[in-house]
């Protein structure tokens, strides 16, 4: 791990994200974890917005955002560059999960196909944020924003969480993998292996977003623990499209995990819809069955 | 911000934003618990938990937004968020 220095962040204090916001946090360890001989392509969204407002900057390392869809592609024209100099600098695209799951998805295939060793990071706060809380394909089931309103016709988002891990593995990535900001130092260890590792990895980091899923900003990392405990979220490992480690829980009702948001509070009030969070429970239980994440008893 | 031709400005940094002055609540750091594990500097979004040079950690109040994760993840619940009085 790269040796961390008090008081000598590479994503400095002052930049402008709202309090307990869980993607600041994310950039702050994928740094610490890469240091300084990295450069960063960043998409369009909050992170670019919060961390970059021109002219200033909290990135301490040589940083570049060019568009919404192409961070990727930009990526890939550096990557190509720093071989054919004989560089060692690492390359890293930041996105967020509407530039990764939807917008981005043509560039990052091109460049997963092409195989230039750039390590893709997605942090994943399940919508578009930024510009207000538009949902994205990476939001979950049933959760309400401003494009997917729960009320009187609807319960919220209709169209489960797309598996993009899944779909960059798929390209033959030599490693995929899936962290949270709730557990910092498996965060930073899967940084550090995807740098390692040469040709395109993937890592997708859920980040919560107290503002955009309704709930106190020092619950940040309590919320992303629960996704993790309630199987709504699975960290796992993935060498060359095998699962080869993924974090084990005693899990628990999902209900603990929606009950603590805004974005599901339709679910319990004015009256509890227990078909609905019998299907959110459903998609859990998937979860926990596809990755084997229960810890078993013994009997 | 004063904008020059082209509208180009000098490159500044986010040090110069105070965010100091966001804060509703306060972390007030209770050093006779302290274990020095380090979780609160790891988990600031801010990275504003600094470590002093005696190895106690103590929060930099210019930056500190006070969204209170550094209370939340004390595993001694030696940091206590006083409301602010201005």
């Amino acid at each position: 791990m790269a040796e961390h220095v008090a008081g000598c962040e590479l994503f400095e204090s002052g930049h402008r994200a709202c309090g307990g916001c869980g993607p600041a946090l994310a950039a702050r360890l994928l740094l610490n974890a890469t240091g300084e001989n990295a450069i960063v392509v960043a998409s369009t969204g909050c992170m670019e917005v919060f961390s970059t407002p021109y002219p200033e900057t909290a990135w301490k390392v040589p940083w570049i955002h060019s568009l919404f869809e192409n961070a990727a592609a930009v990526a890939s024209g550096i990557e190509a560059s720093l071989k054919r100099q004989g560089r060692s600098e690492k390359v890293l695209c930041v996105c967020g999960d509407g530039a990764t799951f939807d917008i981005g998805v043509l560039c990052i295939s091109g460049a997963f196909e092409r195989g230039h060793d750039i390590t893709y990071i997605c942090y994943d706060n399940e919508a578009y944020m930024n510009t207000g809380i538009q949902r994205s394909g990476a939001t979950p089931y049933d959760a309400s924003t401003t494009t997917s309103p729960a009320g009187a016709c609807s319960t919220g988002n209709q169209r489960p969480k797309k598996d993009m891990p899944a779909i960059l593995a798929a390209h033959g990535a030599p490693y995929v993998a899936t962290a949270s900001i709730s557990y910092p130092q498996d965060f930073m260890k899967k940084v550090e292996k995807a740098l390692n590792t040469p040709g395109p990895c993937y890592i997708q980091v859920h980040a919560p977003c107290c503002t955009g899923w309704g709930f106190e900003a020092g619950e940040t990392l309590n919320i992303g623990k629960l996704a993790i405990e309630t199987g709504m979220w699975v960290n796992f490992e993935m060498e060359n499209g095998e699962v080869t480690k993924v974090k084990k829980v005693k899990r628990k009702p999902v209900e603990e995990y929606l009950s603590r948001q805004k974005r599901f509070r339709h679910l319990f009030k004015p009256q509890r819809r227990d078909a609905e969070i019998a299907k959110i429970q459903a998609i859990a239980d998937r979860n926990a069955e596809k990755y084997g994440i229960d810890i078993k008893k013994k009997e | 911000m004063a904008l020059n031709v082209g509208c180009a400005a000098r490159p500044g940094k986010a040090r110069k934003n105070k965010t100091g002055s966001w804060r509703v609540f306060r972390p007030v750091f209770e050093s006779e618990q302290c274990t020095k594990c380090g979780m609160c500097a790891l988990v600031c979004p801010e990275g504003c938990v600094i470590e002093t040079e005696e190895g106690e950690f103590v929060p930099d109040y210019e930056y500190c937004k006070g969204c209170g994760i550094c209370a939340e993840v004390c595993p001694k619940k030696g940091i206590r968020m006083e409301q602010e009085e201005k």
